[in-house]
């Protein structure tokens, strides 16, 4: 257990590591001038670039990036963004912003569905199942920002109920609706999930069992059933995490909030495309979805003693089975 | 056991048979058996397929939008970037179409009893017309068939790379797995977003960038149920079988072994293209994805949303095409993987 634990880590980094430089390298080869040429002289160009250590080979230029990274948490400065402000007294003041609004859509994403789906699956084929499939096909049929763009229409600007931008000062007020459109996914899909899950489980042969010692109501519920429909939900949750980080992109533009998001599409769409930002951007974006990742790798191994048990026999299973096709 | 209950029942007449009972019927044609009538894996995949109705209205939504894409923008004679205007009889001024809502002449004359008195009186807007004068209808259908295109072209590349690639790692194991497959896990922890950022600062905006965005991202689903299928079809007997009789490892994989996979990997694109198309819709939202004077779905509703709060009509007709198409995507996908993996009970 804590070896796989210990291995997945080490496994994260060095894909962070990979994406890493990757993502260096292409955006330090590929044709593109930091500066503007036509308002510099070339011999300025040529200060400023030696200044930069733009001259270093690439692998010096990575080494320095990573060193600086890691001792002072430092990405750089953007050029255009911000009047050049350093990118690590930018980046925590919108993380924040975006982690708020996102961890509340999740929040209530996550609970809403699962209250659903449990209310579905209890009542099939009465109210709130049909409610849950109407809800599941919406969900997946309108993307979450044509759902923002109504909600702000009908709900900021028709009638005033809701602030029609995000505001800081006034964040439980101005914050429901970015939550609510980005929530609406995720609460479709793990409802659906949830609903399915439940129903497998409720058609099992040892919920009979329960079911014919006696055991009824809330208790069958919460002790036989709950616990395992619910650890297949913890899947469907990275992916939906993830969901949301493309998703607040859109949010962050629609309302105006000064998130991650809109700084990545400030920086893609800008005038001269910053391309510390969208470094800097990029690896935190990649090291989110893997730490994402790897938490609820660990969380789901934790969850389900199954896969615990199963993890050794599984792999000498496998790699049976590839010495079998080598030989076939 | 029954010859004991027979015998405490009173004795039927035993029974005498006739020389009829010995004949062959005629009557009923026995060349093909009726019964146990063996029926075709496609023949069943589009029984349960057409039996499906979500599926099926999917299938027409998709006819239908497709339809419309390829003879939308001809049913009248403006061209999508085509700015309409027309010289003022009164005052001898050019005067712009601009911002119109929908605009039909006749509808106008059945409901008023009266014709437009504007100088467009002749002129069908089905949709209206964008801020700066263009047909709607033209661009709505317009942008459906480029944000179909994209969809359509990049998940059959897609396909064909991720498939390719997904039984070649599956189909030689070992090192060679190994590898790619640290390959695929590398790729696949880059969000898209982070993709189209960098490609961005390289490469202009437009559609061009859509589609390399997707290219490199969308190929990995395949690849890994690829892998998955190779490895459940590698060891079975067939393969073995025709390795005997001296076939190369690539007439394997792509001959005995691909035809075997197509099912589950045509699922994996039905509900990658709605996958494709919303990612488009959502790039060219942001502003990254098509430039004008072209146009797609995402750009469209872009130029929608700038004008909500003015001229809300201009945003509905784009996103109920989008809308639609994720919809019935969806539901033909869901469809195809019933119908290609059915289960017990449903048979």
């Amino acid at each position: 257990m804590a070896r796989y634990i210990i291995k997945r880590i080490f496994m994260a980094a060095a894909t962070l590591f990979i994406i890493t430089f990757l993502l260096f390298l292409l955006v330090r080869i590929m044709p593109g001038n930091p500066f503007p040429s036509e308002r510099m002289s070339d011999e300025a160009i040529a200060k400023k670039r030696a200044e930069m250590g733009l001259d270093d080979p690439v692998l010096v230029q990575f080494g320095h990036y990573i060193s600086d990274i890691l001792r002072t948490g430092s990405f750089g400065k953007g050029s255009s963004l911000y009047n050049g402000a350093p990118i690590s007294t930018v980046l925590p003041t919108a993380m924040g912003n975006s982690f708020r609004i996102g961890g509340v859509a999740i929040l209530f994403g996550v609970s809403v569905g699962l209250i659903l789906g449990i209310a579905a699956a209890l009542n099939r084929g009465h109210f709130w199942d049909v409610f849950c499939t109407v809800l599941s096909i919406v969900g997946v049929c309108i993307p979450s920002y044509v759902f923002m763009i109504f909600l702000q229409y009908f709900l900021a600007y028709k009638t005033t109920i809701f602030p029609f931008y995000f505001n800081n000062r006034n964040f439980l007020h101005s914050a429901v609706m970015p939550a609510l459109s980005l929530s609406l996914f995720s609460m479709s899909t793990v409802a659906r999930f949830t609903r399915n899950e439940m129903v497998e489980v409720m058609d099992s042969d040892y919920v009979l069992m329960a079911e014919s010692k006696g055991m009824y109501g809330t208790k069958l519920v919460t002790r036989h059933i709950l616990r395992n429909a619910l650890i297949p939900v913890v899947t469907v949750i990275a992916p939906l995490i993830v969901d949301l980080l493309t998703g607040a992109l859109v949010v962050e533009k629609i309302y105006g909030i000064n998130g991650i998001g809109k700084l990545m599409v400030d920086a893609i769409t800008g005038e001269g495309i910053d391309y510390n930002y969208v470094l800097a951007l990029g690896i935190l974006y990649s090291a989110m979805y893997i730490g994402i990742m790897l938490v609820l790798d660990i969380v789901y191994c934790l969850l389900d003693p199954r896969i615990r048990v199963s993890d050794r026999p599984k792999k000498k299973k496998s790699s049976a089975e590839n010495g079998e096709g080598v030989q076939a | 056991m029954s010859k004991e209950r027979t015998s405490a029942v009173p004795a039927a007449p035993a029974y005498v048979p006739t020389d009829a009972d010995f004949a062959f019927d005629t009557t009923i044609d026995i060349t093909t058996d009726r019964n146990y009538a063996s029926q075709g894996f496609w023949k069943g995949v589009f029984m349960r397929f057409f039996k499906s109705v979500r599926a099926v209205i999917g299938l027409v939504i998709i006819g239908i939008i497709i339809i419309l894409a390829l003879i939308g923008p001809h049913m009248n004679s403006y061209g999508y970037s085509d700015i309409q205007s027309v010289t003022d009889p009164e005052t001898g001024k050019e005067v712009t179409a601009r911002s119109m809502p929908p605009h039909v002449p006749w509808l106008h004359k059945l409901t008023t009893g009266e014709s437009y008195d504007d100088p467009f009186a002749e002129e069908t807007f089905l949709f209206g017309t964008d801020s700066m004068g263009r047909d709607l209808w033209t661009r709505v259908w317009y942008g459906a068939r480029v944000s179909l295109l994209i969809a359509f072209v990049t998940i059959f590349i897609d396909m064909i790379i991720g498939m390719s690639f997904g039984l070649i790692s599956g189909f030689f194991g070992g090192v060679a797995d190994a590898v790619m497959q640290r390959f695929v896990e590398v790729a696949n922890s880059i969000p898209r977003l982070v993709i189209v950022g960098v490609l961005a600062t390289f490469m202009p905006k437009g559609i061009v960038l859509v589609i390399v965005a997707l290219l490199l991202t969308e190929w990995i689903g395949m690849s890994k149920i690829a892998r998955a299928e190779m490895l459940k079809i590698k060891g079975q007997e067939y393969i073995m079988a025709s390795r005997t009789l001296g076939a190369g490892n690539w007439r394997i994989i792509f001959i005995d072994i691909l035809p075997n996979t197509i099912g589950p990997i045509i699922t994996q694109m039905m509900f990658s293209i709605p996958t494709a198309i919303f990612t488009e819709a959502f790039l060219s939202f942001v502003g990254v994805g098509i430039m004008l004077p072209q146009c797609s779905v995402g750009s469209l509703i872009e130029d929608g949303f700038n004008n909500i709060t003015t001229l809300p009509y201009q945003i509905v007709p784009p996103i109920l095409v989008l809308a639609f198409l994720m919809l019935a995507f969806n539901f033909v996908g869901d469809g195809l993987r019933e119908a290609l993996a059915p289960r017990i009970e449903d048979m």
